[in-house]
């Protein structure tokens, strides 16, 4: 269970910087609180900013969205004990993981240059990514921060 | 709810603000350098030029850089008038201001153009300005692509972000546009070759051939005179 709420609460850090970067991208605030070095204005404005036509920090809003409603309901009673949602989220995790390696190797090697924003998100999901992969170790029914535990009646 | 449903309510609320006050302090285009200057003061400055001293012919363009007519004779026809009459000697081409009330971001444009001119790179960053019009399109705060036009043109972007807050140039711009207005230009592009206004009416898209005749025909009247 602690693995599931790691894994939401960090979707849910995750999900307001894909946010901030995706607004970023549709033009509101001005110009991006990024530091001196501007190196997240040439990520932003190259060609690699936009995949499929749209800008790629919509993926990440979408993606963390996914990963935190898909923990929500991992985190229900109901599916505490059952292991196939350790298994969605790892498949699901593993997706942004891939995708966020591709974008690092495009900032290193094709346009060099860092946007600390997308940094930030990249260390979130390979944390979330690790996480998952240690959930599908351990069992699920384990209790944690707040769980309360199942009432349990007289024997019928 | 559980604690830790109020641990991301509580994570939620805190850096949902947080976004929102990043987004509100993101600054914008500068005032300074996106409005007109209280006060107008002719600074000497004549508009960048391209082209020999002393060429035959000295053509002055007033533009506006958010203006799609502009940005098409920019990319299409300039690099063969460039190619075929400013390389060769013929021609000597001054770009002049003319920011047009209509256009949101034209005076901003034109600023980020003169802040890079600061830094010796003028024309480079009006090739950004133009060959990347889609800016003009969106109607957005274009103030983030320009530092990256900025960072693409080889400019020292923190001198560039001073300059653009200090809104340095607006009163040169002004004097530009003011000095347009009294030279009866009607919108842009506007050409005038040895002081005389081209293509007047509508027609606002020369092509290098318009030029080349024009010019040819200048050189050829200069010549009988003699």
């Amino acid at each position: 269970m602690r693995y599931r709420q790691a894994i939401a609460l960090l979707a849910l850090v995750g999900f307001f910087v894909a946010l901030y970067l995706w607004l970023h991208a549709l033009g509101y605030g001005g110009a991006i609180k990024c530091g001196a070095s501007g190196g997240c204005e040439v990520v932003q404005t190259s060609q690699w900013a936009v995949f499929l036509g749209l800008p790629v920090a919509f993926y990440g809003v979408v993606g963390y969205v996914a990963v935190f409603g898909v923990a929500l309901a991992a985190l229900r009673q109901v599916a505490l004990a059952e292991r196939r949602w350790n298994v969605l989220l790892a498949g699901l995790t593993s997706v942004g993981f891939l995708f966020t390696v591709y974008l690092t190797y495009l900032e290193l090697f094709v346009i060099h240059a860092i946007c600390r924003w997308c940094v930030g998100s990249a260390v979130i999901i390979t944390l979330i990514w690790i996480v998952s992969l240690l959930s599908l170790k351990s069992p699920a029914t384990r209790t944690g921060l707040g769980a309360s535990p199942q009432p349990q009646g007289p024997p019928a | 709810m559980n604690r830790f449903g109020v641990l991301l309510a509580v994570v939620a609320v805190v850096l949902g603000l947080t976004v929102f006050a990043l987004l509100r302090s993101g600054g914008g285009a500068p005032a300074a350098a996106a409005g007109p200057p209280p006060t107008v003061a002719d600074d000497g400055f004549r508009g960048y030029t391209l082209g020999q001293g002393n060429a035959p012919v000295e053509v002055v363009e007033y533009l506006d850089f958010e203006c799609p007519v502009c940005a098409t004779f920019a990319v299409i026809q300039m690099p063969t008038i460039k190619e075929q009459l400013i390389n060769t000697g013929k021609v000597r081409w001054r770009l002049r201001d003319y920011p047009l009330a209509i256009h949101k971001y034209s005076r901003f444009s034109a600023h980020a153009a003169q802040c890079a001119g600061a830094q010796g790179k003028y024309f480079e960053m009006a090739d950004q300005l133009f060959e990347h019009h889609q800016w003009s399109q969106t109607g957005k705060d274009p103030s983030s692509l320009f530092r990256g036009f900025a960072q693409a043109s080889g400019l020292d972007v923190k001198a560039y972000d001073t300059c653009m807050e200090q809104g340095r140039f607006a009163q040169r711009i002004e004097y530009s546009r003011q000095e347009g207005d009294s030279l009866r230009v009607d919108g842009t592009p506007t050409f005038y070759a040895n002081g005389a206004k081209l293509f007047v009416g509508f027609r606002r898209l020369p092509s290098s051939d318009d030029f080349k005749a024009l010019v040819d025909s200048i050189t050829a009247r200069s010549r009988s005179r003699r």
